[in-house]
This record gives structure tokens, C-alpha cells and sequence, in this order.
């Protein structure tokens, strides 16, 4: 009868340079891979190079190379990054500017493109490389050659079994070669015995796996510099034509040009937000942002929702839903009543009552240039303090409060400076916080500027939104090879790679036969039990996979 | 007559209490099995301890459905329906391998585990039942979330036998010969509970892949870009990366065994932090805690 089975799991790691694990890859391709004992450099540099380049593509170095992007990438999750938060490693600047100095010269803020994070995956995919490529070719023989002959050391096997047959040798071993044939093996006859092979998927699978992780680092390598994206503020009712000097800020990829920019316009026909009270935490949320858009290109003008999560696809940009808030409309007049100024200003919102903050910079048109620093509350109330707060981001009771300084702004010196910012060093205070003359505008209310300097009327309210309008090169390729890269995984953990040999024994009363799988495969003996009990029937199940 | 979310608080204690039990069996078995002579055996408290087990589970089932009603959405949608979520998963997993394989000698680990998360969870991250802000409205919430819970479950899981399989190498080295140790005697061979926990941490390691994929799909269509180095991106990426070290380990001479099973242990490590640290303590996108 059958020797008791062996399995994997008892073998030593001695036995690893043994027919029962290697057996897919027993030339020189894998030795460098899993077992070449890695020894220290010879003489002569082509040997050292040679030691090298083994040294790099060995697993063992491949694991520590693995272990070490984990273990560098921690800082990025640590320090704020510019890529992902540039205004946190402002602020890190701010706090503690020597410090900063420090960890920026370790490129602590610039975690995933610093000089030791790409040493280290550089190291990594050449390794990866120098793994693949001789895997590939060796893979490539491997599939164009028939099944190998049955290893000496027939009783190491995973699985023995002798199984008598009735007829004579040959129709067993024709009944044995349909058997494997209707399980998918690839079948060779040789004389009285057989050589089959099932699973090279497996490593089929796992090169695709690792072919396209290269696929997803050279998309992004190289296609992310024809990508670009910016962003813009867009008051209701006011048009964004998309061309470079409409936008507030845009960041271009290395091979940016600005024809690449497509003629299409967009006008904010209106956004609401709704909220709901969170009556746990006492406080408003939001449960949904929606702007109206008319979009106008080429082929005409259409209306489209703009939502979070639901982006609009323009030609090839995507136009995404990132901030809104309020824009109050404002109108400044001088003392004989005409209008210098007029339009929305977009107040910058600062808690989830939408209290805004906002600048208005009115450099022409009066006696002096004149600024103001303002605060909005969507639904003003007054604390006990006397200070106002917002307790609805709903106007309900829309208010305004302003510190109105005159002076030079700076503008003439051709710089603009943040709109949203006013530097007062310089100016001189008319009105607002701390003089006495308080500035509190509801809509429709005027505020004359002390000196017949001119007014300011609270004359309307807009919303605006804040959308970023990108342009990313390098999605379709990313996306392509990780399609490749879930197959190629799926098919590798997901298929078995077996071999089975059978053979007449010597006194031709029963059919020897042999099985070994690739790494652990503790339902071999229940695959070749089925395919020996069932010779001439359907084996049932999925006995392939 | 409570409200519904109140009857789901009030059940995710009652699971609490019927895991303690289970717990408590588990250990008592273990116990049990140490002080037996000869060849230690599954104890007559094994079964009262998985029986127990799956009361428990089905009274956290009714208690995670229930909160989900309460909530009319998936109950993923914030730390705390997270946790109530990923262990309910990581129980039923533990469960579904035991119907195919005896892994009840990892009970009490995983019961452990289970009963410490998810007291954990419900005391320092309960929240009220709250709507969803805009950014999470997204069917890709149901999808992400859900692959990144089955996922924790299956790494839970390879982590309890990783544990297991320490504790057993040492024994096998003829360590851990005190008599409170014999209880490992019961437990497969290292070997044995090596393979095993790989092919479970595999399944979890194909699961994380879906769940950064689904994640990368999802933050494309929310936030303009589908990978930004948010923290938390970070932190899926490392333990993509430790645990894709594992399965390299596990067929790389001198790194099976005791190195392949710390890296498992490792990369679970990863996961737990994630979740607990990062989520609460590192700023980034995923503000989702609630807190």
C-alpha cells in the first residue's frame, strides 16, 4: 500500500535546496533568489559587482528593503507634509523656526520625495528587477518545456500512493493520463510512465504582480508631469473661463503648456448647503453641498450638479467641490454718493457656524486708500462679553463688522499682496474694535467713514464655492496596472502549482503515483485520492484549483 | 420603551458580557489542558466556551444591525461603529475557520482580543448616532470600509496564531517547560500553525489590497486625487508594505518561522495603531473618529 504521505511542513530549512520546494525554478534564476548562501566579495571588480548585484536581488534583501519604506515612511505620517498639508508646516515654521530648519534639512517635511525615502525604493524596484527579469525568461522556458521527468527520490514526495489496477498497465495509464488531462494538467507520456504538471498561472500571476508594480511607479514617474491643477473661488453668478490667469493658484507638471488648458467656462448659478442639527454634539453639521453649474464649451452650454464625491468631468479635467462660503456684497460710495466700489468679497468661513472672515481693499476713487478687516456672522447673537458669535451657519441674521484703517495698502507698487490679508503696521485706524466707533452693518445698512472719507453699505449676499479643477496624467496608467497587478495576485495566491508523475510498478499489478505542490498544499493527498479513486468518472469539485 | 440606539448600546454590553464568559472558558480550558498528565486534550469547557461564543456573536450581530437601523446607513461611519463593526467581523471569522479547521485552541486569544477592542471602543469612542457629512455620502463607503474590516478580521486572526506559534517554537526549543506552559502541548505543530496563519494573513493581505484600491477610487472622486500621503494613507501603505514583507518572509530561508511570525505580529501592530492612534491623535483627512 501507499507510504504515509509526506508533507511540506515537515521538511527542514535544509531541505529547501530540495526537489520538494524549488522544483518550478531549480536553475540558476532562483538560486540567487531563495537559497544561494550570499558569501562575501571576491577578488577582482567584476566579481564584486557580480556579488553585488546578487546581494541586491536576493530576497532576503528584497524583505529588508520592504521593512525599511514601512519604517521610512512613518515620518511622513508624523511631520507635516508640504504635498499634503502646507499650511501645517507653516505653522511648524512658526512655532519653532530652528527646529524647523533642522528637520527640513533632513527632508522631513518632503517625506516621499526625500533623498533616503527614494534610495530606498530605488534600491527596492532595481532589486525587483533584477529579480523579474531572469524569473521571466527562465517562466518562458519553463512554459514552452514539457513537464520534468519524476525525481529520484521518489518517497520524499508530498504524496505517494500505489493504487492496483484490474486491467493491464496500459489502459490504467491511458485512464490516468484522461484523469489528469480533465483536471488540466499538462501530460506527457513516456513509456510506462507519465509527467504532468497543473498551476504555472501561479507564477505567471505573481511576475504580472510584480511587472506591474513597476507599471504604477512609471506611470506616476513619468505622466504625472503633464498633469496640473488649480484652484478658484466662484461667487454665485460670476463665470471661471479656464484659462491660466483666471485661476487663484495652479500648479503645473513638469511638461505643462498652457494650450494644454481646454476653452470651457463655468458660472455658479447657485449652491446650497443644508444642515441639520446634531442635537449629541448640540452643534450644526452638514449632510449636503450642491452648486448648479452652467457649463459652457465647445459643444454648448449645459446645466450640471457639482456635489462632493461627484465631480464633473469637462473634456479631460475634473472639476471637484472642495469649500464654499460667504461672499457679502459690499458697496463703498464717496461723499457725493458715487459708486467706487461694489461686489462680493469672499469672506474665508472659520468654524461650523460659518463666523467668516474677509478683506476689502479699496484703492481708488476716494480721498485716501481705504481697507478693511471684517468679520461675518451668518446668524449674529451677543454674548455676555458684548462680543458677537454666530450660532446658525444659515443667515438668519446676517452681520457684518468691520476695522476700517486708510493708508498706503501697497497696491500701487504693483503688489498685489494676499487678498486676504491687511497689514495694518502702516495704516492709520478710522473706525471698528478698540476706537470707540463700532462698525455692525445688517443688510441694507450704511456706515459713514469718520473724516467724509465716503460709506459703506452692506448691500447683498452672495455664497461662493471653491473648486479645484485638475488634470491627472497619470490615472489611466496607474489604473491599468493595478487591474494587472489584482489578477496577477489573484491568479498567483489562487492557484496551486502541482505536479503529478505516475508509472507502472515493476510487477505491473498497480499504478505508482507521485504528487508534489509548491508551497503548502495540505489538500494534495485529498486532490490525488479523488483522482485516483475516480479514474474513469468525473472527479467532482474543482480538483485544478 | 428605549430607542433603537440605545437597545444597540445596551446589547453591545450584553455581547461584552457573554464574551467575558467565553473568555473565562477559553482560559479555563487552557488551564485545564496544563494540568492534565499526559498528552493535553481539548477540556469538557471547550465547548460551553464556543457555544458561548457564538450567543455572544449573535447578540454583537443584532447590536451592530441594530445601530445601522438606528442610524439608517451602514454602521461604519465612524471609530466607534468602526470597532463595533471589525470585531464583530473579526469573531465571525475566527468562527468560520473553526467550522472548517479546530482553531478553538486560539480562543482565548481571539475572544481577548475581541472583548478588549470592543470594551475599548465602546467606552472611549462611543458616539451618538450623528448624520454623515457630505464626504462620506458615497456607496464607496459600504465598499472601502467594509474590505478594511474584513481585512483587520483576517489579520486579527493570523495575528492570535502568529502568537500561538511563538509561544509554540519556544516550547518546541524546550523553553516554556513549566507545568502552566503544558497547555501548548495541545496546540499543533509551529510548523503547522505557521501555514495556517499565512494563508489567513494572505486572504487579510488581498483584502487590504481592495481596501486601498477601493480607498484610492474613492478619495479620487472626493477629494480630486486618489493617492496624497494623507496620514492615514501612510499608514494603509506601510502595512501593505510589512505585511507583503510576510509573505516574502515565509518563503525566504532564514525568515520562516520565529522572524516570518514577529513581521505578521508587526504588521498587525500597524493595524491597531491605525486604527487607535492615527485616527485620533495624527491630523489628516480620515477625520472620521467622531470624537
Amino acid at each position: 500500500m501507499a507510504s504515509p504521505p509526506r508533507s511540506n511542513r515537515d521538511l527542514q530549512p535544509e531541505d529547501l535546496n530540495d526537489v520538494a520546494l524549488d522544483f518550478d525554478s531549480p536553475e540558476a534564476p532562483r538560486k540567487n533568489r531563495l537559497d544561494a548562501p550570499i558569501r562575501g566579495p571576491q577578488l577582482g571588480p567584476f566579481e564584486f559587482l557580480r556579488w553585488s548585484w546578487r546581494l541586491l536581488t536576493s530576497m532576503r534583501t528584497a524583505i529588508v528593503l520592504l521593512v525599511l519604506v514601512a519604517v521610512a515612511s512613518i515620518p511622513g505620517s508624523v511631520f507635516p507634509q508640504r504635498s499634503s498639508d502646507p499650511n501645517g508646516v507653516i505653522q511648524f515654521e512658526r512655532n519653532d523656526p530652528e527646529l524647523f530648519a533642522v528637520y527640513d534639512a533632513l527632508q522631513l517635511f518632503d517625506t516621499f520625495t526625500s533623498v533616503w525615502f527614494s534610495a530606498i525604493y530605488v534600491l527596492l524596484f532595481v532589486s525587483l528587477i533584477g529579480c523579474i527579469i531572469p524569473r521571466t525568461i527562465h517562466h518562458w522556458r519553463v512554459l514552452r518545456a514539457a513537464p520534468s521527468e519524476a525525481p529520484r527520490a521518489w518517497n520524499r514526495l508530498s504524496v505517494v500512493r500505489t493504487i492496483p489496477f484490474t486491467s493491464n498497465s496500459e489502459t490504467a495509464l491511458e485512464t490516468a493520463e484522461k484523469a489528469l488531462r480533465r483536471a488540466r494538467f499538462r501530460v506527457v507520456r513516456d513509456g510506462n510512465s507519465l509527467r504532468a504538471e497543473f498551476g504555472y498561472l501561479r507564477e505567471t500571476g505573481n511576475l504580472v504582480f510584480h511587472i506591474a508594480l513597476i507599471g504604477v511607479l512609471l506611470s506616476v514617474g513619468f505622466a504625472s508631469g503633464f498633469s496640473w491643477h488649480g484652484q478658484r473661488v466662484i461667487v454665485e453668478g460670476q463665470s471661471f473661463t479656464n484659462q491660466l490667469s483666471s485661476y487663484d493658484s495652479f500648479t503645473p507638471g513638469r511638461w505643462f503648456d498652457e494650450t494644454n488648458l481646454d476653452p470651457y467656462a463655468l458660472r455658479l448659478e447657485s449652491f446650497v448647503p443644508e444642515y441639520v442639527r446634531d442635537e449629541a454634539k448640540g452643534a450644526w453639521t452638514p449632510v449636503d453641498f450642491t452648486a448648479e453649474m452652467l457649463v459652457t464649451d465647445s459643444t454648448g452650454s449645459s446645466e450640471q450638479t457639482l456635489k462632493v464625491n461627484s465631480p464633473l468631468s469637462i473634456v479631460d479635467s475634473k472639476v471637484y467641490l472642495l469649500g464654499n462660503g460667504y461672499a457679502p456684497v459690499i458697496t463703498v460710495r464717496d461723499p457725493d454718493g458715487n459708486v467706487v466700489f461694489s461686489q462680493p468679497v469672499v469672506f474665508l468661513s472659520q468654524d461650523s457656524n460659518l463666523t467668516s472672515i474677509g478683506v476689502v481693499k479699496v484703492p481708488d476713487g476716494l480721498s485716501d486708500q481705504i481697507g478693511m478687516q471684517g468679520f461675518f456672522y451668518p446668524s449674529a447673537v451677543e454674548l455676555d462679553t458684548g462680543a458677537l458669535s454666530s450660532n446658525d451657519p444659515e443667515p438668519r441674521n446676517p452681520t457684518i463688522t468691520f476695522n476700517v484703517y486708510k493708508g498706503d495698502l501697497g497696491i500701487d507698487e504693483g503688489r498685489n499682496g494676499n487678498v486676504f490679508q491687511l497689514p495694518t503696521d502702516d495704516l492709520t485706524q478710522l473706525a471698528g474694535r478698540h476706537t470707540g466707533i463700532d462698525v455692525v452693518l445688517t443688510p441694507g445698512d450704511v456706515f459713514a467713514i469718520p473724516g467724509r472719507i465716503g460709506t459703506i453699505e452692506f448691500s447683498g449676499l452672495s455664497r461662493f464655492v471653491g473648486v479645484e479643477i485638475r488634470h491627472d496624467a497619470t490615472q489611466l496608467g496607474v489604473a491599468v496596472s493595478i487591474a494587472f497587478l489584482v489578477a496577477g495576485l489573484l491568479a498567483s495566491l489562487g492557484t496551486r502549482r502541482r505536479r503529478v508523475w505516475v508509472r507502472a510498478s515493476p510487477d505491473k499489478k498497480s499504478l505508482e503515483w507521485g504528487a508534489q505542490s509548491r508551497g503548502d498544499d495540505p489538500g494534495l493527498d485529498v486532490f490525488i485520492d479523488r483522482l485516483t479513486a475516480e479514474p474513469a468518472g468525473n472527479p467532482r469539485g474543482k480538483v485544478g484549483a | 420603551m428605549p430607542n433603537l440606539e440605545t437597545t444597540a448600546l445596551i446589547a453591545t454590553y450584553s455581547a461584552m458580557g457573554v464574551y467575558t464568559l467565553s473568555f473565562i472558558l477559553f482560559a479555563v480550558d487552557l488551564a485545564g489542558r496544563a494540568a492534565t498528565n499526559g498528552t493535553p486534550k481539548p477540556t469538557r469547557w471547550l465547548p460551553s466556551a464556543m457555544a458561548l461564543l457564538w450567543l455572544g456573536w449573535g447578540v454583537h450581530l443584532a447590536a451592530t444591525v441594530v445601530r445601522g437601523i438606528a442610524a439608517s446607513r451602514v454602521p461604519w461611519a465612524n471609530m466607534f461603529e468602526f470597532g463595533l463593526t471589525a470585531t464583530l467581523v473579526l469573531v465571525g471569522v475566527f468562527l468560520g475557520i473553526s467550522v472548517v479547521r479546530d482553531v478553538r485552541f486560539v480562543g482565548a486569544f481571539v475572544t481577548g482580543f475581541a472583548l478588549l477592542s470592543l470594551g475599548i471602543v465602546t467606552v472611549n469612542f462611543y458616539v451618538a448616532v450623528s448624520p454623515l457629512p457630505p464626504a462620506l455620502q458615497s456607496v464607496w463607503l459600504v465598499i472601502h470600509v467594509m474590505v478594511a474590516v474584513l481585512g483587520t478580521g483576517f489579520f486579527a486572526t493570523g495575528a492570535a496564531l502568529s502568537v500561538a506559534q511563538l509561544l509554540k517554537h519556544s516550547s518546541e526549543d524546550g523553553k516554556l517547560a513549566t507545568p502552566s506552559w503544558r497547555f501548548l502541548a495541545a496546540f499543533p505543530k509551529a510548523s503547522e500553525l505557521e501555514s495556517l496563519a499565512y494563508r489567513i494573513i494572505v486572504v487579510g493581505f488581498v483584502m487590504w489590497t481592495f481596501t486601498v484600491i477601493a480607498g484610492a477610487i474613492w478619495a479620487e472622486r472626493a477629494w480630486g486625487r486618489y493617492w496624497g500621503w494623507d496620514t492615514k494613507e501612510v499608514w494603509s501603505f506601510i502595512i501593505w508594505v510589512l505585511f507583503a514583507g510576510y509573505i516574502h518572509a515565509r518563503a525566504t530561508r532564514g525568515w520562516r518561522g520565529r522572524p516570518a511570525a514577529i513581521l505578521a505580529l508587526v504588521g498587525f501592530g500597524a493595524v491597531v495603531f491605525n486604527y487607535a492612534i492615527v485616527n485620533v491623535f495624527f491630523k489628516g483627512l480620515h477625520v472620521y473618529s467622531g470624537l
